[in-house]
């Protein structure tokens, strides 16, 4: 076969910069390289207008008016000016949050914060499956209840929570609504005119954009409040200050529109590409799929193999790139929370792998990793004691351990 | 360059250097990996980001392991107001009558915490007076914060001083140095501040990323939670590609001041010979400034009007700050020097860059001697 390794399928934790994004932006690297600030002169003129060209780009892949984009330095922060900015300005109102296990550490750790000054949370458990018990949901809801934060995608096993349902309960209650999207933009249509969510966080760089670029939507009607959690020259409304990287935006307004124009066609050939690995892998013996298969992004792929170590299976794949766990989290040998928080083993989730497939997978490189998988994992299993007990009919959880 | 004229506004922001567009453009394209990625792609981006880290440490003469990479000055002089501040607990924050807001506001919204903001005053030429800075100190401060050079005057300021008196209270002190980098040496042991503030677009680098680069005995709480990168003082993905080019731009520095001495500075003496000759009053004259940088004004001309008129002419020029250009306020900074209201409504500001020529100077001098000339009538005329 004649795929070159190691073979990108991380596309969960960064996408390459689609060519025609990089093109669009080198342009405002060299000759436009203005200040879109400077109100002063024509180099700032042509740049901001490329930055409103770009905002109306990404509020159009998401139906919403340009003038509900703000931009950020990405999504972690988009989900920290959501996060504390809306909790703190309605604090009066009450310091009760919602939100689940799941999240992304860029939502969690923001909660976390708050939690310490004096705000309580409420961190959902999702079902086995992954996906949020509405009526669970429904269920946390407190008098003091201000603000809930659930993503739409998930990073890590791709299951797409029903954010219809949660924010009709959200506005039946008066409460704000956040939904982390940074997985989601090009993957799953998002119409905000219909959705009732106040505050949604979108990353360029999960969208063939590049990094270093987010934003944050922030509904004009009915309108939401946020306090700056950046201060200084008043970008942005004074939401968030800061000089404007305008290549960055202009490379995610390019990224966002190509995902618009190209999304339906793209999610066909990837669920396609999808379909094959699974099925590949699923010869397997011992394999779980974690999360939802027909609620999910068919860009995600999340399995466990039964019987086999997690860091050993990790440095055996090494011809493809994949991640165990989100990126964000990989450098610690902990397991997955969000795989624990399913119910998962520590076992299993210490052998999972996330699969993610992008814009530039190809056929070749599906059939070689479900090729590599099957091998790697035969020898590795050859090598498990576990996995000689499993097929001479022990029951492991029944098997005392002595002590060593 | 465009032809959309002449460049004359350096401290807005900078054009990208070609050298720096080439160590950008391969993690713009092929090099993609998140480097938190424990795969070869993310591995190679960490290496990048290292690399860029010690290009960074080593041209301000700061270790790697102190540099905190940001999304901009912005975020770097927040992190420091608001991270250094919140982690010593309620007391009272000293920063300078002249600094930029991204200073001052964070300053403020810690005001709205509960926290005591103190002014260091400036005198006429818009430098500050040391001597303040230890009456202040009678009172329980968490961080005192004095930029290295204005950015509309361009006035430097005795950073190394206030360090001395800040170091003998025993409090920490943070210098934004986003205008003095590339401009002029920069040097964080001698300046022997505890935090400093960098940004990369201001010396040919990319725009959207910066530094703080931070002493780590100081305590600080992030300003941004979520997945731990940069130590955890700083979350989100590393915006790989800005950061390889801030490295780069960072290689060519010594160049780059070097050029600003034996160019830019006689540029700027020519510069305002012809602005003394128009009759202009120039702030901070008397201060030892910045090689790039004439912050003037002409009695009864409007700074707005004239800077409108030299754009109409293709001269790129401010009237201030492109981040308060916004505002028709005259400028806090000169209204601190003592500077009329009147007259500081007049200010504008030339920030020259080692691109810019003679030819260039002698063109701008010619077109504002024939705008002054023109924009007196239409005001006589009114009159």
């Amino acid at each position: 076969m004649t795929v070159k390794t190691p073979i990108y399928l991380d596309y969960s934790a960064t996408t390459p910069v689609d060519p025609r994004v990089a093109e669009k932006m080198i342009p405002y690297l060299t000759e436009h390289f203005g200040n879109p600030a400077s109100r002063s002169h024509v180099f700032g003129w042509t740049a901001e207008k490329a930055v409103e060209n770009a905002r109306e780009e990404v509020a159009r892949l998401v139906n919403a008016d340009p003038r509900e984009i703000i931009w950020t330095s990405g999504a972690t922060e988009s989900d920290n000016l959501a996060i504390k900015g809306a909790a703190n300005f309605y604090s009066s109102k009450g310091k009760h949050i919602i939100t689940v296990m799941t999240e992304h550490k860029a939502v969690i750790d923001p909660v976390r914060e708050l939690e310490r000054h004096g705000f309580e949370a409420t961190f959902l458990q999702p079902e086995p499956n992954g996906l949020i018990d509405i009526e669970k949901f429904r269920a946390a809801i407190r008098p003091d209840t201000v603000l809930a934060s659930v993503m739409l995608v998930n990073n890590e096993i791709g299951v797409i929570q029903d954010i219809e349902s949660i924010g009709n309960i959200c506005r039946e209650h008066g409460i704000i609504f956040h939904v982390d999207a940074a997985q989601a933009t090009g993957k799953v249509a998002i119409d905000l005119e219909k959705l009732p969510v106040d505050l949604m966080s979108f990353s360029a760089h999960k969208t063939y954009g590049p990094k270093g670029i987010g934003a944050l939507y922030v509904r004009r009607k009915p309108r939401v409040r946020l306090e700056a959690q950046m201060h200084g020259g008043g970008h942005e409304r004074g939401l968030r200050s800061g000089t404007l990287p305008t290549h960055q935006i202009v490379g995610m307004g390019e990224a966002f529109r190509i995902a618009r124009e190209e999304m339906d066609l793209e999610i066909v050939r990837i669920r396609r590409l999808r379909d094959k690995l699974l099925a590949g892998l699923q010869e397997i013996e011992e394999v779980y799929v974690n999360g939802d298969l027909k609620q999910r992004v068919p860009h995600n792929l999340n399995i466990s193999f039964n019987y086999v170590e997690g860091e050993s299976l990790i440095m055996a794949v090494k011809d493809i790139a994949v991640s165990s766990g989100s990126a964000c989290t990989s450098a610690s040998l902990e397991p997955s929370y969000v795989l624990r928080a399913l119910g998962r083993s520590d076992e299993l989730a210490h052998s999972s792998i996330r699969f993610s497939i992008g814009r530039f997978t190809t056929e070749e490189e599906i059939d070689y990793t479900v090729e590599l998988m099957k091998s790697k994992i035969g020898k590795l299993r050859d090598l498990s004691p576990l996995w000689e007990m499993y097929q001479e009919g022990i029951d492991l959880n029944k098997v005392e351990w002595a002590a060593h | 360059m465009e032809d959309n004229g002449i460049y004359l506004d350096h401290n807005a922001t900078t054009s990208l250097d070609e050298r720096v567009l080439e160590a950008m453009l391969p993690f713009m394209t092929r090099q993609h990996g998140n480097p938190t990625s424990r795969h070869s792609f993310g591995r190679q981006a960490r290496s990048a980001i290292e690399l860029a880290r010690e290009q960074v440490a080593a041209a301000v003469n700061a270790h790697p392991s102190q540099v905190i990479f940001t999304s901009g000055g912005t975020e770097a002089n927040n992190l420091a107001i608001s991270g250094i501040a919140a982690s010593y607990g309620v007391s009272q924050i000293v920063t300078s009558a002249i600094e930029h807001p991204c200073v001052s506001r964070p300053a403020l919204a810690m005001k709205y915490r509960g926290w005591k903001l103190a002014t260091l005053p400036v005198n006429a030429a818009g430098v500050v007076e040391t001597a303040t800075l230890e009456e202040r100190l009678q009172s329980d401060t968490a961080i005192v914060s004095v930029m290295l050079a204005n950015n509309e005057t361009g006035a430097l300021q005795p950073v190394a001083e206030l360090a001395d008196i800040a170091r003998r209270h025993r409090t920490t002190i943070h210098t934004d140095a986003v205008q003095a980098l590339g401009k002029v040496r920069v040097d964080f042991a001698a300046l022997n501040v505890h935090a400093m503030t960098l940004s990369s677009h201001k010396i040919n680098g990319p725009q959207g990323i910066g530094a703080l680069i931070l002493d780590k005995r100081i305590d600080i709480q992030p300003v941004m939670h979520g997945g731990g990168q940069e130590r955890g003082l700083r979350s989100g993905t590393e915006n790989v590609a800005a950061i390889v080019g801030f490295g780069a731009a960072c290689t060519l520095l010594d160049d780059r001041i070097a050029l600003h001495e034996s160019v830019v500075r006689p540029l700027l003496q020519r510069l305002e010979q012809g602005l003394h000759r128009l009759g202009a009053v120039i702030f901070g004259a008397e201060a030892a400034r910045l090689p790039n940088t004439s912050f003037f004004a002409f009695s009864e001309i409007e700074g707005e009007t004239l800077v409108m008129a030299l754009d109409r002419k293709g001269f790129a020029v401010a009237s201030g700050s492109a981040c308060s250009s916004d505002s028709s306020e005259p400028s806090s900074v000169l209204l601190a020097m003592g500077v009329e209201p009147d007259l500081a409504k007049g200010a504008v500001r030339v920030s020259l860059g080692p691109q810019n020529s003679t030819e260039q100077i002698d063109a701008f001098l010619a077109t504002l001697e024939r705008e002054l000339a023109r924009l007196r009538q239409l005001t006589a005329v009114a009159v």
